[in-house]
């Protein structure tokens, strides 16, 4: 049995999941064009409906920009999926386990 | 019957044995409380099929049963059923749209004309009498143009359904890879710029259907070519269904339905004959330029048009003045220039509550009208910037919040 299988892939460029959690806010904020600072965004805040407030055409756009930057395909009937947008952090956790660039 | 199953082959069903049973199926464009409120005042004994345990509709609901989720597929015990007839004339479904007083207005559908329209689109479509299609969809069957080009195709024309509406772009390259060909995509705009520019390897298709708004040329080509496929428009109308069609690649014009005339009274452009029951007023600025053809020059001044939903400025800015500290307040449209790229063009609100917060007249209008149509931005204001007869310009209302969102 090999023991030099990495566990986890890494993302490209480690940076602090703070600044990572701000980077991928910047992104919604600039692909929605909210009205809203990338810091106001509270991490533990639903981004569906409530909360933030964005609906599915968001979270299309949403997966777009994910997918061209960080290439991650989100799909819906993964289990996961309903997490995967409950949060800004719950999103950013995913695609720092997913992330293949 | 309110029919909210979210599972197509389940709507299809629902909706089948609402037909046998000669019932009506709402099909209301959202299901706000306060749709589901006018529902009740306008059908006092409806009740709500679902498919989903959370479903939190204030109507009596009937479960869809459990155990009944998929066909049986295991070859048929004889004697096989007969297809029921259903009269033309039977009313067979009711559309709704928002009418400028703040009530929806019904149309009613009777089944043959329903069924006639999409028989005559699935001929043009190329997809009537030969092989069975599998039909791959991501709009809703609630909507007008899911009901006819998935569940009123499927039906008509022997085609088969997929229960699923696959919404991302991985989702939708792999429920067409899951089906066998021939197979048909139906989708938007919306949709299908996501599929392209997603850069995901994309399965053929035999066919594409778009509508629910226009499909920029470019778009529609790169379509084309990466899917090695057509693609054609549909165009119609919640009140009309479909009406023409058109291969963006190949012209510009559309090709109207045989027997349906298009007239222009004034500055508006009226559509009748064919299936179309009542001659009905379109929304949206046509040309007409042969027999049959016509030109689409964009929608109305007061339409509002968000990924199939449809609504109107007038309706919107009822429903924000019907909230209780609302003194004055009106929607817009705002001039986005990202808007003709993604295809979603938002609408604005400006509103004067001195004793209301953001949250609070959002929380409210999520309670009346789709969140599509929710204010981006909702900008509060001293008062509105009304001419001396009562009248709000558009331009009046993009410049205040404009000056409010520099100085905030």
């Amino acid at each position: 049995m090999s023991e030099k299988v990495s566990p986890l892939r890494q993302p490209a460029a480690p940076v602090s999941a703070a600044a990572f959690t701000h980077e991928v806010a910047g992104l919604i904020v600039e692909a929605l064009n909210l009205d809203v600072a990338p810091a106001d965004i509270d991490p533990a805040q639903p981004l569906y409906g409530e909360g933030l407030g964005l609906d599915s055409i968001d979270i299309l756009e949403i997966a777009l920009v994910v997918s061209k930057r960080y290439g991650v395909q989100l799909r819906a009937d993964g289990e996961e999926n309903e997490r995967i947008f409950g949060s800004l952090r719950q999103l950013v956790d995913y695609i720092t386990a997913h992330r293949t660039k | 019957m309110l029919n909210a199953c979210a599972d197509r082959y389940h709507f299809t069903v629902g909706f089948a044995a609402s037909l046998v049973s000669g019932k009506l199926s709402l099909l209301p464009s959202t299901r706000t409380p306060e749709v589901v409120r006018q529902l009740r005042a306008f059908a006092p004994d409806v009740v709500c099929l679902t498919d989903e345990e959370d479903c939190d509709i204030e109507l009596p609901r009937v479960p869809y049963p459990r155990g009944g989720g998929r066909p049986d597929t295991s070859p048929p015990r004889a004697p096989a059923l007969s297809v029921p007839a259903i009269a033309a004339a039977q009313p067979a479904a009711c559309v709704f749209t928002s009418g400028s007083t703040g009530t929806p207005v019904p149309y009613r559908k009777s089944w043959g004309p329903l069924i006639g329209c999409v028989r005559e689109g699935a001929w043009r479509l190329g997809v009537a009498g030969g092989a069975s299609c599998a039909i791959v969809a991501t709009v809703p069957p609630q909507h007008m143009y899911g009901l006819e080009s998935s569940v009123l195709m499927a039906l008509g024309e022997g085609h088969a359904l997929c229960a699923e509406r696959p919404f991302y772009p991985a989702d939708i390259a792999a429920g067409l890879a899951a089906v066998p060909r021939p197979r048909i995509l139906i989708s938007t705009p919306i949709h299908l710029r996501a599929l392209l520019e997603s850069g995901i390897a994309l399965p053929g298709a035999d066919l594409i259907v778009c509508s629910t708004a226009p499909l920029p040329a470019q778009l529609a080509a790169d379509i084309e070519r990466r899917c090695a496929t057509r693609l054609l428009e549909i165009y119609g109308s919640t009140e009309t269904g479909q009406i023409a069609l058109r291969r963006p690649t190949q012209s510009a014009e559309w090709r109207l339905w045989p027997g349906i005339t298009l007239s222009v009274r004034g500055e508006e452009t009226w559509a009748q004959g064919g299936h179309i029951e009542q001659p009905t007023r379109m929304w949206d600025v046509l040309e007409v330029t042969g027999d049959g053809l016509f030109l689409l020059h964009g929608r109305v001044a007061d339409l509002v048009n968000i990924a199939g939903k449809r609504s109107s400025l007038a309706y919107l800015s009822h429903q924000l003045n019907s909230i209780p500290g609302v003194v004055d307040g009106a929607f817009f449209h705002v001039d986005d220039p990202r808007a003709a790229h993604t295809g979603v063009a938002r609408v604005a609100a400006c509103v004067v509550a001195p004793q209301l917060d953001a949250a609070q007249v959002v929380e409210q209008l999520r309670r009346r009208i789709d969140p599509v149509f929710l204010p981006r931005p909702l900008v509060f204001v001293a008062q509105l910037p009304r001419t001396s007869t009562g009248k709000l310009p558009q331009e009046a209302l993009r410049s205040l919040a404009a000056a409010h969102l520099k100085s905030a």
